[in-house]
């Protein structure tokens, strides 16, 4: 019996202030950790379509710049955000585009530079997409043009909030 | 494993006579609760100096929600009362620490006044301590009207109207403080938050530190 490991009086305070201390210390910080990280465990809503309003009747297989709105809530500020999307039909399906050029972010626009007719054309730095959104290899941009999701309800064309990206060209 | 991190730094940089110097010794007879109950009175320094740790690490997390401008200031403080995990809790912990902070402060000076332990030769303690009792409660004050609501604004305005009433020089220092003669609005608010999170703290951690310098130079108080 005696073998038994003693536990020296020094020993024990050790462990016993280390383990009470650890306590408070854990106590006052982990609810500020948990606050500070909320954001990233916070659950939203996601993927409600919006309606933007365009009769799919009315589109054709020429991109046509639709803007549509919908109430955007961030933390304590809520505003209404008017987003853009590429819209156009090949055949039964319809294809919407983000405006967001791959390179570094600036709005593209289709058919608007006479130099390229019939392409997406970025003005920062010459980046080209075709109709359906391949990138030019030739021009900066890494990748195709975002896609949003759609719906078709009533007629009415309906879009997801975020685009999501595409396999590279 | 902690001992042999500890040795590989402590070969490189010496670090043992650093912390020996802060922390190592011995806590004297008269000061120490296990000998006589009655020196509990000692411990309200150090619980004022816990508590202020506590208001600074709460400070820091509140801030990364709160905004000060007049027209978000109560709608943020209201989202993460409401709408973040532990929020309630944290503000809360900053609000009473607030209160307590300033209650052990108080019960700390009156140990050091009835002891008599601000004679010669620790004056200079006195004086560093009775300026960090004005950081204190000048935390205190502009920190109260950071919430944006009606009794912030209320008792800001009855503090700024006794600034005010000061002769001579009471409108220059009310439009000191609160950067307009008249509105207590979004120029009081922006300088309140900095004079809170910025000015003040850095003053207190400073007279603190000279707080706790003079003490280990010059020793606790002998015994009563």
């Amino acid at each position: 019996m005696s073998e038994k490991q003693q536990v020296t009086r020094r020993q024990f305070l050790t462990y016993t202030l280390m383990g009470v201390g650890g306590f408070m210390a854990a106590g006052t910080v982990m609810p500020m950790l948990r606050m500070a990280i909320d954001p990233v465990l916070q659950v939203k809503a996601e993927g409600d379509f919006i309606a933007t309003g365009v009769k799919v009747d009315e589109l054709t297989n020429e991109p046509k710049r639709v803007d549509y709105q919908f109430e955007q809530q961030d933390g304590w500020y809520k505003s209404t955000v008017t987003q853009t999307a590429w819209v156009y039909k090949e055949g039964d399906e319809i294809i919407a585009m983000s405006p967001i050029c791959k390179h570094l972010g600036c709005n593209v626009n289709w058919n608007s530079n006479p130099n390229f007719p019939n392409r997406f054309y970025c003005p920062c730095h010459g980046g080209l997409y075709d109709k359906d959104g391949t990138n030019d290899p030739k021009t900066p941009p890494r990748g195709p043009l975002d896609r949003y999701d759609y719906e078709v309800k009533d007629g009415i064309l309906y879009l997801s909030k975020r685009a999501k990206a595409r396999g590279g060209a | 494993m902690l001992n042999k991190i500890y040795d590989w730094i402590d070969e490189r940089l010496d670090i043992t006579p650093l912390w020996r110097d802060v922390a190592d010794h011995e806590v004297p007879e008269h000061v120490n609760p296990a000998h006589h109950f009655s020196a509990f009175v000692y411990c309200f320094g150090g619980l004022t100096f816990f508590v202020v740790i506590i208001q600074v690490l709460s400070g820091m997390f509140l801030t990364m929600y709160y905004v000060p401008d007049i027209t978000r200031a109560w709608e943020s403080v209201y989202y993460f009362q409401n709408n973040v995990a532990y929020g309630a809790i944290v503000r809360g912990m900053h609000h009473w620490g607030a209160s307590i902070v300033i209650v052990m402060m108080f019960l700390h000076t009156l140990r050091v006044f009835f002891q008599g332990a601000y004679k010669k030769p620790r004056e200079l303690n006195w004086i560093v301590g009775v300026l960090i009792f004005f950081i204190m409660l000048a935390l205190g004050l502009t920190g109260y009207l950071l919430p944006w609501d009606m009794k912030a604004l209320f008792a800001t305005r009855v503090t700024l109207d006794i600034v005010q009433s000061t002769p001579l020089i009471g409108d220059l220092l009310m439009k000191l403080i609160a950067g307009d003669e008249y509105v207590v609005g979004a120029q009081t608010l922006t300088r309140f938050f900095a004079i809170h999170v910025f000015f003040l703290p850095a003053a207190l951690l400073g007279l603190i530190g000279l707080h706790f310098l003079m003490i280990r130079k010059q020793g606790i108080s002998g015994p009563l």
